[in-house]
């Protein structure tokens, strides 16, 4: 069988060696930490617009509000990490040098994570930094303040998460547009849309992107039926399903 | 030893490879024959264990494919041309493929050398030309230092001078021992290199037999004769325990005739000859009579099918699937 750390080697070359994968994790990291630096010199001066009715100001979350845009970014680049073997027939090449289908998808899903968990950590702990540094001493929040430690650290495990589910997804339909076709619409407008309908959004509150998102909140919203920890673990099921069932297509089908 | 054992390819109703079994000696070039769409990239793509078979196996050295430690080390293949992710440098496609299979680093120069594209080794694929890609995908190929190589068709869309080189590479390659294994839908390709030949047609195996023997046995010749006195000839050659087939214009001709025998013979009965000319079959002939052969079989005793329709079939397989 061909060997793990060999092929792990690989996909590492794979990733490095294209711009676009590059500079899609390269600009989780700017966007985010951009928009926590302006929003933090925007809330320091008018901070009763950024909380809710009698809510506690939320320093982490204002810091971190680019996450939502960073999170479409790690997205791409889960996206683009696995897909663009497709867009240019590479696949083939890569499944007659590394014909072992398990082997060829663990060292990808290890490589794409490594790299997604790096480049989140930093991310959010430089976001965090930064934002609370131009929000000011009156309104920053610390590390050590309750729950802090756990919501930045969270949304770097989040981020992975959803860059993972990505690469699952990917794999599964096997074509890089159609998988961002389908991930970015959801995240940015199915799930949000769908959780403000009566009827559906019971359910809607267990997808992969508000189960993942539970972790990120300091102040807990009592309409979560799940706590941050569990949210995690039920968007690490669902990005477990997604490789799964990424696993599965790659085998069966033909290449 | 690459073995195919009845293997068969379906595609939902569409039969590319039918009950197909031969195995590719070794140490010599064997051209795979057959006309576009007989089946050659999806047997290819079978030995590699890309397409998984409907039903028989293949086996390399008793193993499948996928069962093979470090494969490149053992096959190498170019299946299409520019399967390069165009923002990846020619380098660093050959690098990643040389650690998949813990090929040392200082091959992928070698093998860039080999192929003559170290001047733009450090160019992305995306400006590469379709010669330039048929390169690296041969210098693929070649980065392992495989025992068997298989390059399917890989002189199309090449200019003479890519043909030539590709034509010499090959012969190179069996001279240094190894085992080629190269489609082409072109007799006259393969009359050039290959020492064995394996033809298909609609996925069937039609012959399976040296380059020579299929040489002896298709390189057939006639002497073709034109008359104004048809019934006099046809009665001399009767006479001479000699027959004559009815060819083109009008004009008859002897299978296997001695021209000067024949000539002789006119002249002995007061035939006027307006030609007496040898005419030699060539293998592409023989190659094309051979697989027309394949498609009146398949069509039972009816009249052959009609020539299709150009461009007809252009989309009956999958996107993103060459044929
Ligand atoms: N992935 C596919 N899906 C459906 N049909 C296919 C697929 N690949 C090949 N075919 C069909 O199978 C037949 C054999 O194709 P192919 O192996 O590409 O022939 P060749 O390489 O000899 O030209 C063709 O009729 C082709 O259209
Ligand atoms: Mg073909």
């Amino acid at each position: 069988m061909a060997a793990f750390p060999a092929v792990a080697q690989s996909e590492w070359t794979k990733i490095r060696s294209v711009r676009s994968t590059v500079w899609s994790l390269a600009s989780v990291f700017l966007i985010t930490v951009a928009l926590g630096l302006a929003i933090g010199l925007v809330a320091r001066n008018n901070s009763s617009d950024f909380t809710e009715d009698g809510g506690p100001f939320d320093a982490t979350a204002i810091s971190l509000i680019g996450v939502g845009f960073g999170r479409l970014a790690i997205v791409v680049f889960g996206v683009l990490a696995v897909g663009n073997e497709y867009s240019s027939g590479m696949i083939r090449v890569s499944l007659a040098a590394v014909p072992q289908r398990g082997t060829l998808l663990a060292a990808k899903v290890a490589v794409l994570g490594a790299l997604a968990l790096a480049a989140s950590l930093v991310t959010v702990f430089v976001t965090f930094f930064v934002g609370q540094a131009a929000l000011g001493g009156g309104l920053s929040t610390s590390l050590g303040a309750e729950n802090v430690l756990r919501a930045v650290f969270g949304t770097a495990l989040y981020l992975t998460l959803l860059c993972l589910l990505s690469a699952g997804v990917t794999v599964m339909v096997r074509h890089q547009i159609l998988a961002l076709a389908i991930l970015v619409p959801f995240i940015l407008l199915v799930s949000p849309l769908l959780s403000l309908v009566p009827v559906v959004k019971n359910w809607i509150k267990y997808f992969p992107d508000q189960t993942g998102g539970a972790i990120t909140q300091v102040f807990p919203t009592d309409d979560l039926p799940y706590g941050p920890w569990t949210g995690l673990l039920i968007c690490a099921a669902w990005t477990a399903a997604a490789l799964v069932g990424g696993y599965l297509v790659l085998r069966r089908r033909d290449a | 030893m690459i073995e195919l054992h009845h293997l068969t390819k379906r595609y939902g109703d569409k039969l590319a490879v039918d009950d197909l079994s031969f195995r590719i000696p070794e140490g010599v070039v064997t051209g795979f024959l057959g006309p576009n769409g007989a089946g050659k990239s999806t047997t290819m793509r079978m030995i590699l264990d890309l397409d998984h078979p409907t039903s028989g196996e293949v086996t390399i050295g008793g193993k499948h494919y996928a069962g093979i430690r470090d494969p490149l080390r053992r096959i190498g293949a170019l299946l299409e041309a520019k399967a390069v992710h165009p923002g990846r440098t020619a380098y660093d496609h050959l690098l990643w493929l040389a650690q998949s299979n813990r090929v040392p680093r200082a091959r992928v120069d070698e093998v860039l050398d080999m192929v003559g594209l170290t001047a733009v080794a450090r160019k992305r694929a995306r400006g590469f030309s379709l010669g330039m890609g048929q390169r690296l995908g041969i210098a693929s190929a070649l980065l392992a230092d495989p025992q068997t190589l298989m390059f399917d068709e890989p002189v199309n869309g090449l200019d003479p001078e890519g043909i030539l080189w590709i034509r010499n590479l090959m012969k190179r390659l069996a001279a240094e021992g190894r085992t080629v294994f190269v489609s082409s839908h072109l007799m006259s390709e393969m009359a050039l290199t290959a020492d064995h030949l394996v033809v298909i047609g609609r996925g069937r195996l039609l012959a399976d037999l040296s380059m020579a023997e299929f040489i002896k046995r298709n390189s057939r010749s006639s002497v073709r004769l034109r008359t104004p006195h048809q019934e006099q000839l046809l009665d001399a050659l009767h006479g001479a325990g000699l027959t004559a087939e009815a060819g083109p214009d009008g004009s008859w001709e002897v299978v296997d005739g001695d021209p000067a025998l024949l000539g002789d013979l006119a002249a002995a009965h007061g035939v006027t000859l307006h030609e007496l000319s040898p005419q030699q079959a060539s293998l592409e002939e023989a190659f094309m009579q051979m697989t027309a052969e394949s498609v009146e079989y398949h069509m039972g005793a009816g009249a052959p099918e009609p020539p299709p329709v150009w461009g007809a079939g252009w989309n009956d397989r999958e996107p993103g699937k060459e044929s």
